[in-house]
């Protein structure tokens, strides 16, 4: 079975990054913790999207070099390029996967609950962009990889330990 | 924007020396605990941005045991320690004197046990520095998490509020003579620009 799987070209995006890609590629983003992957699909042009993010938003810091590292800016960004290779917006499936609290323990001077900042501002610019999220996997303690299908718009997530689950 | 002093071999190798005084007493420390030899590479020191650090531990979905520790005083910064699971189960054995191969999952009381590691270990290293440099330091408690290598250390980048800027990273890697006692774990010292020339002055170096 993973055989035929294997055919088919994955492309790795890293921390802070994003991928675009038509069908039948894969979109992987491995070891999701208080990072949260947002994927997009539109299902008639079968392009998919994935994009890595760390921080919510980009106003608290000064120099930002890398917008994708933001929610705020990331997820326009990603958006804007989908929609200039074909896809429309009003078609576009979103999935959040990860914004896990990784560590337990108490340190006030860490910002533990970023997990949950990130996914909350993703959510909100997605809302505001008007892109349906279809469905979600946040929270929660543990690591997740995040592969986007881009033949099927389906989100497969690896934690380890645990089987394979398909969003 | 690069505001990162210069650093010249020497200061590498003062960096280097810190670091070996503040690991080999953190070593003694450990080696005491699992009452065991434990030796030491000589450590490492760069610069590099934080995201780099997962390639010179392993995968990032390499599943592995982290105890971090917030420094705060006059070097602020995190020092963090990481074991491959293998090694994380070996250590509960050692610390709780049950036979190698013992624990094959990672109970309460073993993340306990392995957070008292870190926190020996991060106590040990402090302390060496201190005396070294008379330079004030805390460390706070420690966290702990036992998940996918790239999952923790991106958290704890973010957490950290470390995304921005490269930061020194000292490491050094652990091992025992013998093979099936083998602990193999990371050491990584994280911290900022400032600290550095605080360190060096009171080491007696000179820092434009």
């Amino acid at each position: 079975m993973e055989l035929a799987v294997k055919d088919i070209a994955e492309i790795q995006v890293g921390i802070a990054d994003y991928k675009i890609a038509r069908e039948p590629v894969k979109l992987i983003t491995l070891g999701l913790g208080s990072c949260v992957g947002v994927s997009l699909y539109d299902p008639v042009t079968r392009l998919g999207g994935l994009l890595h993010v760390m921080l919510p938003d980009s106003t608290q810091f000064n120099n930002v070099n890398k917008p994708a590292k933001f929610a705020d800016l990331g997820i326009p960004l990603i958006v804007k390029e989908m929609q200039s290779k074909g896809a429309n917006i009003s078609r576009l499936q979103a999935k959040l996967v990860g914004g896990a609290q990784m560590f337990s323990g108490l340190d006030d001077k860490m910002t533990l609950n970023i997990g949950y900042r990130n996914a909350d501002k993703s959510r909100d610019v997605l809302k505001k962009m008007g892109i349906r999220i279809l469905v979600e996997e946040v929270g929660g303690n543990r690591g997740r990889t995040m592969i986007l299908d881009t033949r099927t718009g389906q989100v497969t997530i690896r934690t380890l330990g645990n089987k394979l689950q398909v969003i | 924007m690069n505001k990162y002093p210069e650093l010249s071999a020497s200061h590498m190798d003062a960096l280097r020396e810190i670091s070996n005084i503040g690991m080999g007493n953190a070593l003694t420390s450990l080696a005491q605990l699992v009452n065991r030899r434990i030796n030491m590479n000589v450590p490492v020191a760069t610069f590099m941005p934080f995201e780099e650090t997962i390639s010179l531990v392993g995968g990032p979905e390499e599943l592995v045991s982290c105890v971090s520790v917030r420094m705060s005083g006059e070097v602020p910064g995190l020092v963090l320690f990481l074991f491959s699971s293998e090694s994380t189960l070996k250590l509960v054995d050692m610390l709780m004197g049950l036979d190698l191969g013992t624990t094959r999952e990672l109970d309460e009381i073993g993340q306990s046990a392995v957070m008292e590691v870190g926190n020996v270990l991060s106590g040990s290293f402090v302390s060496a520095i201190y005396s070294l440099t008379s330079l004030e330091m805390k460390s706070a408690v420690p966290l702990f998490a036992y998940d996918m290598l790239g999952a923790i250390l991106t958290s704890l980048m973010v957490a950290s509020g470390r995304v921005e800027e490269q930061v020194l990273v000292i490491e050094t890697s652990l091992f025992q003579e013998q093979a099936e006692a083998n602990i193999s774990g990371h050491f990584f010292m994280l911290t900022e620009p400032g600290s550095i020339t605080k360190l060096f002055n009171a080491l007696g170096f000179q820092m434009t």
